[in-house]
């Protein structure tokens, strides 16, 4: 595999963006107990975090030499207003798209996931093709690990005899702990090859 | 006088009734992040404490002049400002803490925390009362981060802000100061803090009861 295809597989699995890094944290707990609904906010983050990656080439490549302390201004103001933009396009074209994806848009963008994501990729000084597989790699990630969580979540609630004292956010932190766990296996990929 | 308890009020029920970390559950990525030691946690707590207090006394001034409909994103600028200016002093005056943060510092402008403060106090109360609910609200993020980087330091790697604690029979639990650990530690101290809630709303609920029979 070339380089393009560990970045993609480092950031799915081994420095997966919630479990490893515990990026966006807030929708992962607050929004997995549903795994429709979940599996549609992933499909939603993937394709923000598709777009974040271009502006940030964009913006790092064209505009942030001249001022590098805007940095963080820009990215979040120019994301933000990009996602905007595209979900407003979506709306009028497609509708379909925009009842899977639409809710969910707005929301994603002011996650510390994506905002990461663009630190993340200029601090590695990724380029163009580097940046867009990183992002599709760990949006890919997220939405596997909220699959997953919603997955486990479900099947818990199931359970009756759970006492209420643990039911809620320390409960699923803890399940989260442990799928961490398992994703910490997937560091012997590198170490292996 | 009533003034200042009012503001005192504002303080302990950030720091605890009202905890942003323990209470709220809010915050949670920079909380889990850098919470592998102690020390790191007082660096990321010092830092979210000035950002939230400087944003707060910006909101809390301008209030009146920032439009309904652009709010959000006014108090998100003036939160990435404070922000730029805490990244290139930490990069000048603590360069190691600033490695080891590392891409988490920036990440402060997502920290759902500080956001939700302006939205939900400084931005409708007064320059006084924002200070304390600043004041109280980052007393209480530190005081969270620096008890999970604490817990996890000593039992990761038996230190805390650096003093070994045990002999060197100590065997490390390595897991607590990877992901894992954060995940779990947290969730365990929940746990605590939910079984207190549940306590003194038992004991409430007796002294309710009590008062009635008397």
């Amino acid at each position: 595999m070339g380089d393009l295809g560990w970045i993609f597989i480092s950031t799915l699995l081994i420095n997966n963006f919630v479990l490893a890094y515990f990026l966006g944290l807030c929708p992962f707990l607050g929004v997995s107990n549903k795994l429709e609904v979940s599996f549609r906010l992933g499909l939603a983050t993937i394709f923000v975090m598709v777009v974040t990656a271009l502006c940030a080439w964009f913006l790092n490549t064209y505009v942030l030499i001249h001022a590098p302390y805007l940095r963080l201004i820009s990215f979040i103001v120019v994301i933000a207003s990009v996602v905007q933009l595209i979900e407003m396009a979506i709306k009028k074209t497609s509708p379909t798209l925009f009842r899977a994806l639409g809710i969910f848009l707005p929301l994603i963008t002011t996650n510390c996931a994506i905002l990461g994501l663009a630190i993340f990729a200029t601090n590695k000084g990724y380029g163009l093709w580097e940046g867009l597989v990183y992002a599709l790699g760990a949006g890919m990630g997220f939405t596997l690990a909220i699959v997953l969580m919603a997955g486990m979540r479900q099947e818990v609630e199931k359970v009756n005899a759970m006492p209420k004292l643990i039911r809620g956010f320390a409960f699923n932190l803890i399940i989260s702990g442990i799928l961490s766990m398992a994703f910490m296996g997937f560091a012997g990929l590198f170490s292996s090859s | 006088m009533a003034k200042e308890q009012l503001a005192y009020d504002e303080f302990m029920k950030g720091l605890w009734r009202e905890n942003p970390v323990f209470v709220q559950v809010l915050g949670l990525c920079p909380l889990l992040a850098v919470t592998n030691s102690a020390i790191n946690g007082l660096a990321m707590g010092l830092a979210s404490f000035f950002v939230l207090l400087g944003s707060s006394i910006l909101v809390s001034l301008f209030k009146s002049y920032i439009p309904k409909q652009v709010r959000i994103s006014c108090f998100i600028i003036i939160i990435a400002t404070f922000v730029t200016v805490v990244d290139y002093t930490l990069a000048a005056a603590l360069p190691v803490i600033h490695k080891e943060l590392g891409a988490f510092i920036p990440l402060i402008v997502a920290n759902c925390l500080i956001l939700g403060r302006m939205e939900a106090f400084a931005s409708r109360n007064t320059l006084r009362m924002s200070v304390a609910d600043a004041f109280g609200m980052g007393a209480g993020f530190l005081f969270a981060l620096v008890s999970l980087g604490a817990v996890r330091e000593i039992l990761g790697v038996g230190e805390i802000f650096g003093f070994a604690l045990f002999g060197a029979n100590f065997e490390p639990w390595v897991i607590m100061i990877l992901p894992p650990g954060g995940f779990i530690t947290l969730g365990v101290m929940l746990l605590y803090f939910n079984w207190l809630e549940e306590k003194k709303n038992k004991i409430d609920k007796q002294l309710a009861t009590e008062d009635g029979v008397n």
